[in-house]
């Protein structure tokens, strides 16, 4: 249940930046997913909740966008999304492509009060 | 009012992994994270690898576990360090938890690390401790399927020992299957078909960690 952990850091990058802001309430938190982690959304906002308690926080909504496992081709420059985990050029076939997006968990952005 | 903020969750941990691998590379230990599911043969692979290999290699044990020392105790036995850390139900080590055992290594005297992550196929593989490689352990036993089921651990993985293959008459597991998907995942892993009760096809694994021990001693692995 590593959803625990990563909920924590999100509670640590919210509380801190909305102190920054001198915010008194965070309404919304904008995550980044990518689709290559291994994050169960609804076990994130659970223990997101759980976690949250008692601090400006608490009501929070947390809107998840999924992104795409998208790769480079560094051999032919092809640019293409994964399926089923084959990482291999579907142009020419090459084991040469670095992964441009899928795997990011981020705090996108926060709308406070 | 909206506030930008564009930052990693999982920033501060990866923070403390890379001043963790500074610590090693300064000492030039090479160090390995094993992950693997439960019951796959993580620690058998440990000792088969400290018998074979602890008279040319000077190395430590790092032992992850949810409550008990059972995997520690067994490790001690072959008469190298090890240093036990309970996650206390935490599915995963994390770069914290192996930061705050360092001062129990003799550092100066070690050539490898190895250290044996909880037993999980999911949750390790997001969590960077510090180390130089991940490599992981799947027994035949838990099926071809696991490849495409948990890929986050096979992508992560720079090498892969198929386990148990001692049991491959008594089990449906489709070998071409399981490799096709793994190297599918990863087209650059090395994959190493053994079994850890026999010791049978474990030479490569062997290989492989003594190049990684030379390639870090002559500063060929940098700092992640």
């Amino acid at each position: 249940m590593h959803e625990m952990a990563i909920a924590q850091g999100i509670l640590d990058i919210t509380l801190d930046n909305a102190a920054q802001s001198d915010a008194k309430k965070v309404i919304t938190i904008k995550l980044l997913v990518g689709q290559m982690t291994e994050v169960e959304p609804e076990a994130m906002r659970f223990c997101f909740s759980a976690l949250a308690e008692g601090t400006i926080a608490a009501k929070a909504e947390l809107k998840i966008k999924i992104v795409p496992l998208v790769v480079y081709c560094q051999d032919c420059g092809r640019k293409f999304v994964i399926e089923r985990y084959r990482f291999l050029c579907s142009a020419c076939g090459s084991a040469n492509v670095k992964i441009i997006s899928g795997r990011e968990l981020q705090v996108e952005y926060l709308e406070v009060d | 009012m909206e506030i930008q903020v564009m930052e990693n969750i999982l920033s501060k941990n990866d923070k403390i992994a890379a001043e963790i691998n500074a610590i090693f590379s300064s000492h030039g230990i090479f160090v390995l994270n094993l992950l693997g599911s439960p019951g796959s043969g993580k620690t058998s692979l440990l000792e088969q690898t400290i018998m074979t290999l602890k008279g040319d290699i000077r190395m430590a044990v790092i032992e992850g576990d949810l409550f008990t020392s059972k995997d520690a105790d067994r490790i001690a036995r072959y008469g190298v360090p090890v240093v036990q850390i309970n996650t206390s139900g935490g599915c995963h080590l994390d770069a914290t938890m192996v930061k705050g055992v360092l001062d129990k290594l003799a550092l100066a005297t070690l050539d490898l690390i190895i250290i044996e992550n909880v037993g999980n196929l999911i949750c390790p593989a997001e969590f960077n401790i510090g180390e130089d490689v991940k490599a992981m352990v799947l027994s035949i036993t838990e099926g071809e399927d696991k490849p495409l089921k948990y890929p986050l651990m096979f992508k992560q993985a720079s090498i892969a020992v198929l386990n148990k293959i001692d049991l491959l008459p008594y089990t449906s597991f489709d070998m071409a299957a399981a490799t096709e998907d793994i190297l599918s995942i990863n087209p650059k892993i090395g994959l190493v078909v053994a079994s850890c009760r026999s010791g049978e096809g474990l030479n490569g694994w062997y290989e492989w960690i003594k190049q990684q021990v030379i390639n870090k001693k002559a500063g060929r692995i940098g700092c992640k």
